[in-house]
């Protein structure tokens, strides 16, 4: 057991008026959409006849229910369940006997409400716990004074108070209302990993039942009497902007209410770093059905002109940047043909340890390779779309979103309202892969409510949403590697760049385990818009200097796994350098696991192997990718092998599911993803031709294995996902025999003769 | 616009809609059915997928004016419980990641179980080739179809 000090603020355990009525208004309530059958499946209690707010994250019913609130939107990563499961631990309540419900967006009740960079559990650790543990030091104290005991001769456990000595006993669910008059503990005392009951035990996902039954719970779900329906029309291409439209057609088309032009920001709004976007001038059709105004959109007349290089001043985590968008209609081919020549280039030093220049030059063996990669769209399958009810008195929103906070200052400034008059519900997302943390149609949404005097639903269509931008960029890496006589790796040398943002990690892996080393980047900008991408930067660095190290360990005739562990060996003993941003006995870790539990090394006719580790986002990862070929010749991952450390696992069962489908995302973005442009347009508009991985293509098997420690725990969002590229590479190169250089691996092919 | 008495999970609901609005537009817009979902319009990716005379079609593609007196079943009537065998083995194999595309992909099982009750891994992945899960959950929606085979 440890002493935590209350540090998640007071502000939590102000209780919110609308809560304590236990009539919280969640627009579809979560609450009542649950029928009473379906809540008693899902727990063993009745629903309460009232609820007693003990903090803002947790309501306790006179029968002992809890209702536990997940600060952090889902979107399909788990903290629904996860998050509760931490709370509950603490608070010591039987898991059947707790419902969830997504948090109302309050900045200052519940701190960062924020989902990305794999940070959620991790920042949430301590202070879901102490508000489980704080609430459970009130029962205490409310069941001591009640029975005139001290506090310290009360146990619990599963929601029921114990006094052994007197044999006294009380549910949670009837000290409940004097626990509210209890003052907050300043400080309490957190379990120990070993006392866990709830968390490292897998619970299923708090909405399966609701996911699979088809309730509406997603923002393009949103159900709100009289709303009308919204799409917006961006310019087709990247350098293009709106000139001029006649909506004569769209607007007699029936059911559409009227069609109108947005500008997304006002004038003297100074963009976050997240306010992304390159199409700020729209054309709206406003109509009554969701097929009304989709065919009234095609019917627009609209006129497009090129943009001129311009440039804006963005907040960059209160920093002013410049924002230079330069004009022009670019392509894939110019990109490639110009990274090639900036990577020929020398470029910004950001990390030299020894002398590398000067090994290259007298080593035995010298390797060189290069790589790229494509622009990715994320394709959250529920398209970007946000509700919004914009009146004189303040703005209603609710829609899929990552971080409301990120969006409302945006908002607020667009429709001319103070921040505190906005409101933003945080519906579950349709997946979010980092896209909807630049929440510009809430913005948007909230602009057409305005402009109609209407509720209003913003839907995207898929092409809306495949074409508007923030990508993961388009990027290029050269490695260079020497060996000394004995086959010792004795300089390493990396530099990246892309389109329009350079990859480079200089302190990661092999840094700190090579005496010679240096790492160079380079950018070129674009009007392209990116953003987050799953696991941003790592998601190509991975895979690409997890490939090469492949080459230089063959290079050196060594295991590859073996040679990774010599490396991280001296990484552990000798580092060279002081800030390595690694753990190297942890990385190293995960590839013994992953070793042992692969069977690595063990000959096994017509499969073909590869193995990649990679350290990202606070947690360690490793694969062995099987391949084996089908009847046709076609590659296909037969089976493969996980090995994370993540310190603490949560939610075992779900842990699992996120590395799964790490793997098969990696391996799908690695084989098929891609966007590619012509003119400023992207090629690809829709799944017809943007390819996504499907069943028949996705591994058969995959087996997770989680590093076993009391190590707090970190993330897992991100960190499955970057190393499978090189594993995958590293497979088919045994597969193919031929390196794959350039994703998606499906077009790398080498040049026809003749 | 014209009436249309469409046969939806049982009941017959009346529309008053264009005759070209896909189904999937009458279900969320007109019936508020939107367990069935919207992902690309152009039935690549399978969220829309409801049951048309017990055989998984996209909705997004299948205008109210072709339906006529067929019966339509969504993930609403799938159960009135949600106790389908497949929806109980989704919960059982605690497939869904972010769940959007899992209303379609278990629309897709249930068709194909009621035709072939023990379908081999190649006949489940041809069957479930056109729905789309970007989260990735394949291998646990595979595992969960045999299961709901199995039971």
């Amino acid at each position: 057991m440890s002493q935590h000090h209350n540090t998640i603020g007071r502000r939590a355990f102000i209780r919110n008026s609308g809560l304590a009525s236990g009539g919280l208004i969640l627009g579809f309530s979560w609450l009542n959409s649950c029928k009473p059958k379906q809540v008693t499946e899902a727990a063993v209690l009745e629903m309460p006849k009232e609820w007693f707010e003990i903090n803002s994250y947790l309501k306790i019913g006179e029968n002992g229910l809890a209702t536990i609130y997940c600060p952090n939107p889902e979107f399909g990563q788990g903290v629904m369940t996860s998050m509760p499961m931490m709370v509950a631990e603490e608070l010591d309540i039987a898991w059947d006997n707790v419902l969830v419900e997504i948090a109302p967006y309050d900045a200052e009740v519940y701190g960062r409400q924020f989902t990305g960079g794999s940070q959620g559990i991790r920042t949430r650790w301590e202070g879901l716990r102490t508000v489980g543990a704080s609430a459970k030091q009130m029962l205490k104290e409310a069941a001591a004074k009640q029975w005139g005991v001290p506090v310290s001769e009360i146990t619990t456990a599963d929601g029921v108070l114990t006094h052994e000595a007197t044999g006294n006993t009380l549910g949670y669910g009837e000290v409940a209302s004097a626990a509210m008059e209890i003052a907050v503990p300043e400080e309490v005392t957190l379990k120990s990993p070993k006392e866990f009951k709830i968390i490292s035990n897998s619970k299923k996902n708090v909405e399966g039942k609701k996911i699979v039954t088809g309730k509406p719970m997603f923002g393009i779900d949103y159900q709100y009497e009289g709303a009308l329906v919204a799409m917006a029309t961006h310019p087709p291409a990247f350098g293009l902007k709106l000139k001029s439209f006649d909506a004569t057609k769209a607007k007699s088309m029936p059911g559409i209410v009227d069609v109108f032009e947005i500008n997304t920001y006002a004038d003297d709004y100074k963009r976050n770093f997240f306010d992304t976007n390159a199409f700020t001038e729209l054309v709206v059709v406003v109509g009554k059905s969701t097929w009304e105004v989709m065919n009234a959109k095609k019917s627009l007349d609209v006129q497009w002109e090129p943009i001129s290089d311009y440039e804006y001043t963005a907040d960059r985590f209160g920093m002013e940047a410049k924002i230079k968008v330069p004009s022009g209609l670019e392509s894939s081919d110019a990109h490639y043909a110009k990274m090639e020549e900036l990577a020929s280039q020398p470029g910004q030093v950001v990390r030299k340890d020894g002398d590398p220049e000067e090994v290259f030059k007298t080593a035995a063996k010298i390797i060189e390779r290069s790589y790229t990669c494509p622009f990715l769209a994320h394709n959250c399958m529920e398209p970007m779309n946000f509700f919004a009810h914009v009146t004189e008195e303040g703005a209603k929103l609710a829609g899929p979103l990552q971080a409301p906070m990120l969006i409302e200052g945006a908002i607020a400034a667009s429709l001319g309202l103070t921040p505190d008059k906005v409101d933003i519900e945080m519906t579950r997302m349709g997946g979010g892969f980092g896209r909807r943390a630049y929440a510009h149609y809430a913005v948007e949404a909230g602009l057409i409510s305005k402009k109609v005097n209407a509720p209003v639903k913003l839907v995207y269509t898929r092409e809306d949403d495949m074409t508007f931008g923030i990508y993961r960029p388009s990027y290029q890496a050269t490695y260079r590697a020497a060996l000394d006589e004995n086959n010792n790796l004795v300089a390493f040398h990396v530099k990246a760049g892309g389109i329009p943002e350079t990859p480079v990690f200089a302190d990661r892996f092999p840094a700190g385990a090579v005496e010679n080393y240096m790492a160079e980047q380079w950018e070129h900008n674009s009007n392209i818009t990116i953003g987050a991408f799953r696991a941003p930067r790592s998601n190509f660095m991975a895979g690409v200097e997890q490939a090469f190290l492949d080459e230089v360990a063959e290079l050196a005739g060594k295991d590859p796994i073996e040679f990774r562990l010599e490396l991280l060996d001296r990484a552990m003993k000798n580092p060279v350098g002081e800030k390595n941003d690694y753990e190297a006995d942890r990385l190293a870790g995960v590839l013994e696991l992953v070793r042992d539990k692969s069977d690595w090394g063990a000959e096994k006719p017509g499969v073909f192997r590869g193995v990649a580790a990679y350290f990202c986002h606070n947690t360690y990862a490793a694969h062995v990718l099987d391949v084996v070929k089908g009847t046709d010749g076609t590659p296909r991952v037969e089976n493969a092998v996980c090995a994370m450390d993540c310190g603490i696992v949560v939610n075992p069962d779900a842990a699992a599911n996120m590395c799964e489908g790490g793997i098969v995302d990696g391996v799908g973005n690695a084989m098929f993803g891609g966007l590619t442009f012509r003119d400023g347009a992207t090629q690809q508009t829709n799944f017809d031709k943007y390819r996504i991985i499907r069943h028949s293509e996705a591994p058969k098997n995959i087996e997770v294995y989680f590093v076993q420690n009391e190590i707090d725990p970190t993330g897992l969002g991100e960190p499955p996902f970057p190393p499978v590229m090189g594993a995958l590479a590293n497979a088919l190169y045994k597969a193919e025999g031929r390196r794959m250089y350039n994703q998606p691996f499906i077009s790398d092919k080498p040049d026809l003769v003749g | 616009m014209a009436n249309f008495n469409l046969n939806i999970n049982g009941e017959v609901k009346q529309v008053d809609v264009d005759p070209s609005t896909p189904i999937l537009w009458v279900l969320r817009d007109h019936l508020q059915l939107v367990g069935t979902k919207y992902g690309c319009g152009i039935a690549q990716c399978g969220a829309c997928t409801v049951h048309l005379d017990g055989t998984a079609t996209r909705s997004c593609m299948l205008t109210v004016s072709m339906v006529g007196n067929s019966e339509i079943t969504t993930i609403e009537g799938l159960s009135e419980e949600g106790d389908h065998p497949v929806q109980k083995a989704w919960l059982e194999v605690d497939v869904p990641q972010c769940g959007y595309c899992q209303a379609g992909q278990i629309m897709t099982a249930a068709a194909l179980l009621d035709k072939n009750p023990n379908p081999t891994d190649e006949e489940i992945e041809m069957a479930m080739n056109g729905n789309i899960c970007r989260c990735g959950t394949y291998t646990r929606i595979k595992k969960a179809v045999k299961l709901a085979a199995n039971s």
